[in-house]
This record gives C-alpha cells, structure tokens and sequence, in this order.
C-alpha cells in the first residue's frame, strides 16, 4: 500500500509526474501574473491604510490628493456605491472605513493617478483626523470587553461534550500553549486590473483564490447585479489562504467605475502583509487524563482564537480547531471549549492547515508531556492510542474513510537518523553564516508528531464545484473556475482528462465566471476532490456519448457535490465532515543551547494520500507545506505591539531560505484509496503544515529540556530560559 | 533604493559613486590597508583582502544576500550609519580610519567619531566617504552575528574581536547593541592583561567567560520588534566569549 | 510625477531608449512597464527576495535596488533575453526546473533561474552548502526549496556528463 517509487503509468496521465502546462511560461517570464497585465489608459490605484489600530474618524480631507497633477479621483465611504461592506461568512469589514477604524491597515480612501509614486504622494495629501481609542487587543478579555464592532465581540463560541466529561484519569498533564500570528507571505503581490465596460458593469482580473464569492462580494458593494462582475482568473503568486477573502477587489472596481478608465492597483510587500487575513494566533489550555499503561481517558482542551478586527473565516477555523483538537487519537471522553473573538489586531482567516496547525501543536505538546509523565517513548504512546479507521472524533463522527494514521507513524519513525557530522561545516550548524556556533555546545534533538484535518469544507456548507469537458476534433477543452495557485491543479485537469478520454491533447480554459459556475475555493485541500471530480465526471459523460457512438463537437458540464454535512449541536456533536487525511512528521535539530539558535536538519514524513495522481506535484506539496511549517516553528511571527504591526516586510518577517529549509525524507505515501473520493485521492496540499512545526518544537525541546509552548520558539526562549 | 522605492524618500538628482573608479578596489600601504569606499562585500568576502582582514570578510559573508553583497558597498555601510550594519563594529575593533572628501577639501576622521547616532554621521552636506584605512595586524580575527534566520538577516547582535599580537592587545567592537557601534573598553584591558602573549593564548577558559560578561556591561541593548535587551547581552556575552576563545585559545585550565 | 528624464539602456542585446520616466525608477520598473519585459518580478521591491535577480554586466543584482538611469552604458540580461543551446528556447537551466518540479506559482522562478545560471558560471561544480547560500537571496513560499535544489544538481549532472561525452570524443 505504499509507494516507494513511480510506478508504470502512461506519460500525462494519472499517476505520472505529467508536466504543467504553465511551465515553459512560468520558466521562461512569460506568464502573466496580475502584476503583470496593463491596458491602454490605464491608471493606479492605490489604497489609503489606518495607522491606527482602534480610532474614530473625526473628519477626511481629500482636497490636498485631489489638488495633485495626475490624481483622478480619491474615493471614501461615502463613494461606496453599494453595501459598505464585505466579508467571507459575516459581511462585516467596510470597504472603506467610515465611522471607526478597528486596525491598522484598514482602508481608509481609494484613489486613482497617472503613476503608482503620483498615487503614494496622493496618499500621503489626505488629511485623516483621528481620535485614537483604545485598541483591544488581547484575547482573552475581548470575550468579556465592550463590543468594539455592533456585531459584537464573539465570531463564534463552541462546546464539544464526548462521553463523560467529569471522567478522570490515572495520570493528569496539563499546560498553556500559544501559537503565533503566521502570515502565508506568497511571493506575488496582490494585484488586479479592473476595466469599465460601456453595460456599467466592469471586468476584474484578479489573482484570487475563489472567483465567484469574490465576484459575488464585489457586486454587492458595487450595487450591481453579479452578472455585470466579470472574473477572470490573473496569474496568482502563491495563495495558502490569504487570497480566500476580497482585498483590493472592491476597490480597484470602484475606482474603475469612478474613473471610466482601466485600474490597476500592486500592493507593495507592506501593504500585502496589512491587506490579508493571516492564521490566528492561539492560546490553548490543556488537560489530558490517561491511564498508567498510557491509554486516553480524556481530552479537555480551551482554545481561544484572535480573530482580529473583522470576521472573515474565523467561526469555520474554530471549529475546525475545536473538531481536531485531541489529534487522531481514540479520545473516549472530551470537553473542549473554543472562543473566537473580535479584537483590533489585523483580521485573521484561511492559512494552509485552518486551526488545525494551532490545535495539533497543543496535542501533540500534551502526547510529549504525557509520554514523559509515564517514562514511555512519545512514539510507543501515540501508538497505543492511534486512531483507525471506524473511530469517532470527539464530535462523536466516525471516521469511515481511510486512516492509516499507524502506518505513517510506523514508517515515518523507521527512517534512519541522519548521522551526525564530526566536523560540521560552520554554514552546517546553528547560526550559519554568522559563525555563533560552538560545536560543543550544540545538542541535536529528535520530535515526533502527527496531525489531521478535514478535506473540503464542513458543517453544512453546500461545496460543489463545476466543470465543462469539450471534445472537438480530437482536442479536449476544460472550463472550470477552480482557481490554479501554484498547486498544479492545470495539470491535474489535464491528466484526468487524457485518462478517461484516452486524448493527448488537453487545453485548459481560463477560469472565468461568465461561462462556467463555481468551483469553490482552492483551499481546504478540496480542489483534486471537488474540482477533479467535476472533471472527472464531465469527461466521462462526454466518453459515454462517444462510445455511444456520437460524432462531431460533444460538450458536457458537470456539478460535483460532496455527500452533505451538517452544522455541530449545542454540545458539538454531529456529522460535520466529508473526510480527513492525515500525515506524520518527525523533525532534528541542533540547538546552541546559548544563544538559543536552530537549526532543524531533516524533517521526515510519512502521509495519507488516498492515491498518487502527479507524484513530483506530491512531492512539491510536501517539501513546500514542511517548509512554512518550519518557518512557524522558528522564525514567523508578525509582531504586534499595541495592535501595530512592527514587522510587514520581508527584513523582518523572515521565512526559510534555501540555507535554513532541512532536507526532507518522504517515508512513505500511504496509498489507501478514500471511498467516495475521486480516484480514491486525497488532498495533498495542507497535512505537510499542520504537524511539521509541532515535530519541530518536540525535537527543539528533547534538545534542551525545556517546555517552550509557545511557537514560534524564539532565541531568547531558550537562551534566557 | 528601498525608501526611494516605498516613496519615503523622492531624489532629485543622484550621485552615482560606482562609476568613480578610484573608490572601488582596495591597496596596501605599508601597514595599512586603504579601502575604497565602492569596495563591494563580494570584493571583502574572499581573496587577498579576506585573508589580509578576516573579520571583514567574515562580516561581508553575512550581510543581505549574493545579490545585495554584489553591490552594495562599504561606503554605503558606513553612510546608512545602521545600528545593524554588519562591517561597522569590524572597522570600529580595527580603529578604522574613516577618510572623507567634501568641497572644502579631505579629512580623516576615526570610524568612532563619524558615526553620532542611530542613521547618524558628522558628514557635512557634501561631504562623501572615500576610502577607510585598516591596520594589517598579526593575530587573529573574528567575527560573530546573531540573526534569527540563516541568511538575509538583519543582526540582533554582533562581536567582532581583533587581536593584536605585536602590540599585544585585544579589541572588541559590539553591534546593534547600542545606537552606534560600541568598543568594550573594560574587557579589552582585561582581556589583554589575562593572556600569555608570549604563547598567544588566554590564561585559561575562565578568561574569555568573563570578557563576554565585560563585553556585555558595556552594552546599551533595547527591546524592538527583532528582540529583546535581555537576550542581546546574553548573546553578547556567549559571542565575545567563543570569539575570543577562537582568537587565542585558552591554556588548559 | 516631476521631472522627468529620458535614458537608453541596453537589455538583452538591444539598445531601449526609456523616456519620460521619472527619476526615481527602479530598473525593475523600467523593464517591467516601460520596456514590456515583465518576467522579472516584483516581490518585495526592497532587495529581500531575489524575484527581480537580472544580470548587469556580470553582475547578479536585484533589479528593484538599481536605479535605471543608473543602469546607462551597462548591459543588462533578463530572463527574457536567456535562450538555450542548439536552437532550444529554454536553457537547460529552465529544463530541469521543469523536469524536476521547480516550479509550483512560479513567481520565484524567474529570479532563481537568473541565480542559478550565474552560479554555475562561476563555480560548475558547487557542493550543496555553495548551491544553497548561492539561492539564499531567493525566497520561495511554494516549494520549499527541494525541487529547485534538485533542478541545479540535475543541470551540474548534465553538463558533466556533456562535457564528458565530449572529452571521449566519438568512438
Ligand atoms: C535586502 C537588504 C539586506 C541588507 N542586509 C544588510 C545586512 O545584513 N547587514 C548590513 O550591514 N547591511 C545590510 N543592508 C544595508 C546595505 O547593504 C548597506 O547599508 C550597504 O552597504 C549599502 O551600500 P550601497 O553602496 O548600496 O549604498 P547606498 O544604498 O547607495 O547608500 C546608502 C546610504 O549611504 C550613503 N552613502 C553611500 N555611499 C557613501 C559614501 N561613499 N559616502 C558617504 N555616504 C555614502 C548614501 O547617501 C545613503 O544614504 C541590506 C540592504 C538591503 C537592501
Ligand atoms: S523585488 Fe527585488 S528583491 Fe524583491
Ligand atoms: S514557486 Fe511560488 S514562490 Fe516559488
């Protein structure tokens, strides 16, 4: 059931490494990111921020802009033309700010002029008076302060009860752990072109995750109807989440319905760590009772996520921590109790793992301790109380599809131990290029842990995605607004389609919203699921009627839903979920035990794949999600202080580079085909982030002793501890 | 190019050194070693020069990526003024001598004196940084920075310690440990008078210990968004201490 | 915008005069929109992720820190002026980008092709601690490195086994 090479599959079609049909552009500079793209008479648009976390708006002055050569025009609340305001779940967040700003970088004015630097100028022109208030900014008491916003300061509040919430075990290990502010930090910019058409309505050109939501958004607060907002997919520079919420779409539409011109607006790296919701930091208490021999009796865990100023995906994200929060673990009894509040720190939402990064680090935290409370060796633990296939999460849902969670702990545990170096290269050692470490003082760490979460949305969410298959002379065309981010989902089209249609040539249309209709977002690891399927599934309706023997142009168009799910109960049971997928990671460091320095030298892992369909694509997932779940173990962090954001830039945010990534060993690709899923495959793109930073964390810890729960681990935690 | 390019700072007319080709390479005159001040950290990083100052070229390796490192220039490092520029604490342990050029004619002024405070100098409008004359010594040299990433980063601190052999001295130059590069004075002069300069080595481990706990005190570290005071002393001391430990190894114990 | 200046620049071979461009200009602008060369990227506009990497004579630089007016009587190349041997358009560089999973969004990669070209110029042989410091000025968020590590490795392995072939000359 595991692959341990390629098999034998026929070139471009499943199970081979097929090549992307954006490649020889993308190598080459030839594809078209939304930066890119330009249009005659084009001008730029530009946003004005709040640097303020928490103020009132006293008065705005746009004379000073307007007054510039080369300004078109500068917009606030009250150009708005339909609703002032938007949002993925609640439309909460003002387009443009009107009354109240509740964080820095909240948009203020929009405006439009003949260069970007006229527009920065412009910019800087407007005259904001704010009164500043004070800024909530801490969790905890936000569930208890003043409202800062009318809808209240609670996104979402959530009780699981499991079997006997008052049982007690032998041995009781307990702890607070917190995670970080990550932000996903892709490499292209938000961007986008919007072009005025002579109907009123207007095309956008948008690198986004999820074309119809943001045309729907876009519409209403254009007042328009949302067939007047075109959508086309721009080419998108990395998304993991960031790209699921409106940024500039809103903007960059109005000021092209303002203008009559073409608009085209490029955050700067500032502005795109101020412009996007980023994974919500947490803070989490634990309790795990056990029995001597090292059985779970019971989970009870509070979580308390920031949800920052605005709500954007912050219920689904609590539940989706609050759902995984024991791991995948035969938990017979649980209690967990999750918050997400409102505060006027930046808006948090979709990040690769969605809550269940935060969550896992907290279980796996507690299986550490657990273990070491029992003298027992953390793997023999979890084994013990490993999770199958048939057994409940603490939501009381049975987990019908696969899960070889034992498999991908047994095979990821059996990898060799890297050997260590006897005369480390300085570059080789904590501390790189900066020659701080001294090899005597360095201890290498070994930590384990494994995580899951669900594939596709949950609790109710009608998911569906929709595509069209043409066959025309031999060539096969795929319409489907799936949006492709860098996961490769072009390719997989391509090669379901030469499967079933037994074709070679396979083009894919651009993803658009007047032609076709949603394919859901690209996130929560659906897309290979849901938009696969519908392709799937569209190929084959138009394979029936050729080998029912039709000639000419065949056209069929598919809508793919998962099986339903449902909302939890007031004691947050129910079947909330389609489907879960799982991997397993162990991580080594050395530490300076000084200076408090790591560096994390292998990271090997072991993951439930359902099937391999593409597996160099696999592979890119799970060396790409392990390094951003490094990056949240050791370096990335956006500061605050006060509610400011001290770090929006890549000199201080820092993320891995090619000398802090490890190398990575793939143990195993457990293939256990999933009922019900297309192809029997999984979603590959978010187990790599969800328990790579709690390995990290366990081997940081095994190296030096200490408790570090919190993530990520900073120098001083340890060389101060 | 950075603030130019997020519209902080709007040039009018700029000045391009790099084409002046008598501030790019470097010389020997005599003792000294003049630098130009156009002299990329690429040139500082390997060859003659590195072997010649290697605490230069240890510190030119850290800086910014091999991008930034083509380009940017020893000049620049000094004229930016950072608390965080990597050659300064170097050319501070080195009593670098700093020569500038301005329309009323040249002057040297000690790396010391030239840097006043945080993206401060005594440069007049006008005036432009020439070259910087380091000594050649016999000895060895190091240089340590913290960051929290394994390439382009910022520092959290730095320790750069130089050893004299002839003039039987020690000298330590700290980084983004206080508004302007720092000498650790103290622990310079009890470094020098704990070792066995007839071997060249320290008078035993405890030594370099408590030159890092010197080197420390005579910091003046904060809290900002990189890290925090406490740390940055205690990572003064760890530095200065294996900086110096690798300069002139102890004698046993 | 102010003044404005008129300039020539020499990008991939062929003399471009930019006009009216303010005086403030990155040559990133420049190539990106007033040259219509818009492969190299423009990540972070602040010299910290290598997606602009362009050469300037034979210098790897970051293309957001060079100011174009300063880049007069200098000789620029972009991804857009690289071109393969034997009538290939892509170099083998980009081949093994593609053959061996370099590219996920592709944002990167215009820039890491630019600084793995220039490292294999200057040193054909790096061992992986020079491949990674060589590529540490290039951020990537997709791919974590693995498969662009490998993509070099595959075009050393390459050109070694060409220049061997060649060495044996014909049998
Ligand atoms: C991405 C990035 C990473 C960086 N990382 C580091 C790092 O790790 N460590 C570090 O120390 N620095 C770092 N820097 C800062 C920068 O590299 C140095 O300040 C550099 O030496 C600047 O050199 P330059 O020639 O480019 O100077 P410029 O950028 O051209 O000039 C910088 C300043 O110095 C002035 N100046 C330049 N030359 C002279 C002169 N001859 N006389 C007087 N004034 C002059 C200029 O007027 C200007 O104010 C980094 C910069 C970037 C963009
Ligand atoms: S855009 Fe030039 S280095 Fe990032
Ligand atoms: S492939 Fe997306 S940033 Fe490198």
């Amino acid at each position: 059931m595991t692959v341990t090479g390629e098999r034998t599959a026929t070139a471009g079609r499943l199970g081979h490494s097929a090549a992307r049909p954006d490649g020889v552009p993308k190598v080459s500079g030839q594809f078209a990111f939304s930066s890119d793209l330009s249009a005659d008479g084009m001008v730029w648009g530009h946003v004005l921020r709040s640097p303020h976390p928490h103020a009132r708006i006293r008065s705005i002055d746009i004379g000073p802009a307007l007054a510039i050569p080369g300004v078109h025009t500068v917009l606030t609340a009250d150009d708005v033309l339909g609703d002032n305001s938007f949002g993925l779940e609640h439309a909460d967040q003002p387009v443009l700010a009107h009354d109240v700003v509740r964080f820095t970088g909240e948009a203020v004015a929009a405006l439009a002029a003949d260069h970007p630097d006229t527009a920065r100028r412009a910019a800087q022109a407007i005259v904001v008076d704010y009164e500043p208030l004070e800024p909530l900014i801490d969790a905890e008491e936000a569930i208890t302060a003043p409202p800062i916003h009318p809808a209240g300061n609670i996104f979402r509040q959530l009780v699981i009860r499991q079997g006997d919430t008052s049982a007690e075990g032998e041995v009781v290990v307990e702890a607070t752990y917190e995670v970080g502010m990550q932000d996903q930090a892709f490499m292209g910019p938000e961007s986008g072109l919007a072009i005025p058409d002579d109907d009123g309505g207007v095309d956008l050109h948008m690198s986004t995750q999820w074309l119809h939501v943001d045309r729907d958004q876009v519409a209403a607060c254009l007042g328009l109807p949302t067939e007047k907002v075109r959508l086309t997919l721009a080419g998108v520079g990395g998304a993991f989440g960031a790209r699921e919420d409106v940024s500039m779409q809103v903007h960059i539409c109005l000021l092209a319905l303002h203008t009559r011109r073409p608009v085209k607006m490029v955050f700067t790296r500032e502005e795109s760590f101020l412009g996007h919701v980023h994974r919500h930091p947490a803070r989490m208490h634990y309790r795990h009772h056990a029995t001597r021999d090292g059985r779970l009796v019971k989970v009870e865990a509070r979580i308390v996520l920031d949800g920052g100023a605005y709500a954007s995906t912050s219920g689904p994200v609590l539940v989706n921590a609050c759902c995984f929060a024991a791991g995948p673990y035969v938990v017979p009894n649980a209690l967990i109790e999750g918050w997400a509040v409102r505060t006027n720190n930046p808006p948090c939402g979709a990040m690769r793992g969605f809550g269940a990064v935060q969550a896992c680090f907290a279980h796996e935290s507690q299986m550490d301790l657990l273990a070491a409370e029992l003298g027992m060796d953390p793997v023999e633990l979890r084994l013990r109380n490993v999770m199958k296939s048939g057994d409940r999460i603490p939501t009381g849902q049975v987990v019908s599809g696969a899960a070889p969670v034992e498999e991908l702990i047994r095979t990821c545990a059996a990898v060799p131990l890297p050997p260590l170096d006897p005369s480390p290269a300085v570059m080789s050692m904590p501390g790189g290029s900066g020659r701080t470490a001294d090899p005597a003082r360095v201890r290498r760490g070994v930590g384990f842990a494994v995580g899951f979460k669900n594939l596709m949305y949950s609790a109710g969410f009608d998911d569906y995605s929709t595509a069209r298959v043409r066959l025309e002379d031999g060539v096969a065309t795929v319409t489907c607004a799936a949006a492709e981010v860098g996961q490769g989902f072009v390719t997989l089209a391509q090669q379901i389609v030469r499967e079933v249609l037994a074709v070679d040539e396979v083009v894919v249309a651009p993803a658009e919203t007047v032609t076709i209709g949603s394919a859901g977002s690209t996130s929560a690891s659906r897309q290979t699921w849901m938009s696969g399927g519908a392709v799937e599934r569209a190929a084959l309706a138009v394979r029936a009627r050729v080998d029912a023997g039709e000639a000419g142009p065949i056209e069929e168009t598919y809508e793919h839903h998962h099986p339903p799910t449902f909302p939890l109960d007031e004691n947050g049971q129910g079947v909330a979920h389609v489907s879960y997928v799982f991997a397993a990671h162990r991580a080594v460091v050395d530490v300076d035990l000084d200076l408090g320095l790591v560096r994390v030298v292998e990271i090997a892992t072991s993951q439930d794949v359902g099937r391999v369909l593409n597996p160099l694509q696999v592979t890119g997932q799970i060396e790409g999600g392990i390094a951003q779940g490094v990056g949240l173990a050791v370096m990335e962090e956006i500061v605050l202080d006060r509610g400011l954001v001290r770090n929006a830039s890549f000199t201080d945010y820092l993320i891995p580079t090619a000398l802090d990534m490890p190398d990575v060993t793939i143990a195993a690709l457990v293939e256990e085909p999933e009922p019900g899923a297309p192809f029997g495959a999984k979603g590959v793109g978010e187990p790599p982030t969800i328990s790579s930073s709690a390995a990290v964390a366990a081997a940081v810890r095994d190296a030096t002793g200490l408790a570090l729960p919190r993530i990520p681990i900073r120098p001083q935690d340890i060389a101060l501890a | 190019m950075v603030e130019v390019n997020a519209g902080r700072r709007r040039p009018s007319s700029v000045v391009s050194l790099t084409r002046v080709p008598e501030l790019a390479g470097w010389h020997r005159e005599g003792d000294e070693i003049v630098l130009g001040a156009c002299l990329t950290y690429a040139d500082m990083e390997r060859g003659e020069l590195a072997a010649l100052v290697p605490a230069l070229a240890q510190a030119a390796r850290t800086i910014g990526s091999p991008q930034i490192r083509a380009v940017a220039t020893l000049g620049g490092n000094i004229g930016t003024a950072s608390p965080a520029g990597d050659t300064l604490p170097v050319l501070a342990a080195l009593d670098a001598v700093v020569e500038v050029a301005g329309r009323a004619g040249g002057r040297r002024v000690p790396l010391l004196e030239l840097i006043t405070g945080v993206k401060k100098t005594s440069l007049a409008p006008g005036e432009l940084v020439t070259a910087v004359r380091v000594p050649v010594l016999r000895g060895g040299q190091e240089f340590l920075k913290v960051g929290t990433r394994n390439a382009m980063v910022i520092s959290v601190v730095m320790v750069a310690v130089v050893v004299d052999l002839d003039g039987q001295s020690v000298r330590a130059g700290l980084g983004s440990v206080a508004p302007v590069p720092v000498r650790a004075r103290e622990a310079e002069r009890y470094a020098g008078e704990h070792t066995d300069w007839s071997r060249g080595r320290l008078a035993g481990p405890a030594v370099a210990r408590r030159f890092g706990e010197l080197c420390a005190e005579s910091t003046a570290a904060i809290d900002d968004h990189r890290s925090t005071a406490d740390y940055r002393r205690r990572a003064v001391a760890v530095c200065a201490a294996r900086a110096l430990a690798r300069a002139l190894p102890p004698l046993e114990a | 915008m102010t003044e404005t200046v008129t300039y020539e620049l020499m990008v991939n071979g062929e003399r471009r005069v930019v006009e009216g461009s303010w005086l403030g200009e990155s040559l990133l602008f420049a190539l990106r929109e007033r040259l219509g060369l818009p492969g190299s990227k423009n990540a972070c506009e602040q010299g910290e992720c290598g997606s602009c990497s362009v050469r300037l004579d034979d210098r790897l630089v970051c293309a957001c820190l060079v100011l174009a007016a300063d880049a007069q009587g200098r000789s620029v190349t972009t991804v857009e002026g690289l071109t393969g041997a034997d009538g290939d358009a892509l170099t083998d560089v980009q081949r093994a980008f593609l053959d061996e999973g370099g590219v996920q969004c592709g944002f990167c990669t215009p820039g890491l092709v630019m600084s793995v070209h220039d490292l294999l110029d200057r040193n054909p042989t790096p061992d992986d601690l020079e491949l990674r410091e060589a590529i540490s000025g290039n951020l990537c968020r997709c791919t974590g490195y693995g498969r662009i590590l490998a993509a070099a490795r595959t075009v050393v392995a390459r050109r070694g086994e060409a220049s061997l072939h060649e060495s044996e000359g014909p049998a």
